[in-house]
């Protein structure tokens, strides 16, 4: 048991290898795959004779499901409601809740450096947080490039995705001159705005996420009307992830200094700048920045591994 | 009491927010109820400028407007599902 144990730490043998793991399935013709669901779906038509009991058991579950739904739905309202009850009215002074906002509003400035107090908040006042969102995002990439990944190993496998996916390829919307030429219009300006909504995170509404939205919808959109080609070159998967982690790694770095600074009485090196500058709020402007870079590659890595399960090229 | 334009256009818009949250329930196919999402983020983006927060609207605009509505057509297309009817009753697998 123990040897078992640490046969599997070091990663020679799968304890689960034979519990888990489904049959491997055979390769197969597109034709063959049509007949067993033929075969399939006339042992369907002969079983109808059954299909009389499992009507009526069908139906009192179904009458049963319906009820539940309603009851759960009235009880979720319910509890919302009464929870909203309890909230202090939009708008009014309540010293329990303000007292935290007005030192936000009233020394946010001084003590980030951001004129967009919103920034100054969610990435000074309450940069953890961000921070776990932005390693949320990069786990969620993780786990969509784990289940919808295909490559040469488990082409096999998924032998009907793969065939799915070829003829995605060959139907691709970029030949499309309708797509095309939106996409050339389009696509600048989505980039040019994601841009200015990132870079300008701490003078005006946006910053990180919101630009690095943008930025990642105009990467889907430059995917979609061009295919990966051109998107293949400048970004390989593996640049993708190195810079996603570089950006998150640079977070989490310059966000412990800040902590560590903080926590012990440091003084803060890091310049504030003149409020209302361009390179002003101190690390908002570089956080920012790493911020979307995660994002933006997030988005469209889900697009990418969605549509045709690896991100690039084949 | 007089309403001002703004709170006219405010409550035009949180009826037509309730009515696509209610029809997105009650659409026949998985593709209408994709596209009357989007349209419930489109008009939530407009709320969320009409409340001051055009930091939240940006948001709501690329990803729930965008992104999202984005991943689900995907997300159809691979399980084969854009002419799906609402589960329940209907057809299964074998409809492909």
């Amino acid at each position: 048991m123990r040897e078992g144990f640490r046969r599997w730490l070091d990663g020679e043998d799968d304890v689960l290898a034979h519990v888990m793991d489904s049959e491997e399935v055979p390769y197969r013709t597109r034709e063959e795959i049509k007949e067993e669901r033929r075969m399939v779906s006339r042992e369907a038509d002969r079983e109808k004779g059954t299909e009389v009991i499992a009507g009526i058991e069908r139906r009192s579950f179904r009458a049963v499901y319906s009820v539940a739904a309603v009851v759960s739905c009235v009880l979720l309202i319910g509890v919302l409601l009464f929870t909203i009850a309890g909230l202090p009215r939009y708008g009014m002074e309540n010293p329990r809740t303000t007292e935290v906002v007005r030192r936000y509003v009233e020394k946010g400035l001084e003590e980030t450096g951001a004129v967009n107090i919103v920034s100054g908040l969610i990435l000074d006042y309450r940069a953890f947080d961000t921070l776990g969102e932005s390693h949320v995002l990069f786990t969620a990439l993780i786990c969509v490039m784990i289940l919808l990944r295909i490559d040469r190993k488990n082409m096999r496998t998924g032998y009907e995705d793969y065939y799915m996916i070829r003829e995605d390829r060959l139907f691709d919307m970029t030949k499309d001159n309708i797509m095309r030429g939106v996409g050339m219009i389009v696509v600048p300006c989505i980039f040019l705005y994601g841009l200015y909504v990132l870079l300008n995170g701490q003078l005006s509404p946006g910053g990180g996420f919101s630009g690095g939205a943008v930025m990642g919808a105009g990467f889907i959109i430059l995917a979609a009307a061009f295919g990966m080609k051109p998107l293949d070159r400048a970004l390989p998967e593996r640049r993708i992830r190195f810079i996603t982690f570089a950006a998150l790694s640079f977070y989490s770095f310059a966000k412990g200094y800040v902590f560590f600074t903080g926590a012990n009485g440091i003084p803060n090196r890091i310049p504030k700048g003149t409020p209302g500058a361009i390179l002003s709020g101190g690390l908002i402007l570089p956080l920012d920045i790493a911020v979307g870079i995660v994002v933006a590659f997030t988005m469209f890595g889900f697009y990418s591994l969605f549509s045709r399960g690896s991100i690039g090229g084949e | 009491m007089a309403l001002t334009m703004t709170e006219i256009l405010k409550i035009i818009l949180l009826v037509l927010l309730i009515v696509c949250a209610v029809s997105v329930n009650l659409t026949k196919t998985l593709l209408q109820a994709v596209i009357i999402f989007m349209s419930y983020s489109s008009i939530m983006c407009v709320i969320w400028v009409l409340m001051e927060s055009p930091d939240l609207a940006i948001t709501e605009a690329a990803v729930g407007a965008g992104v999202s509505g984005t991943l689900f057509l995907m997300t159809l297309r691979r399980i084969r599902a854009e002419d799906v009817e609402s589960p329940g009753e209907g057809k299964t697998d074998h409809q492909r």
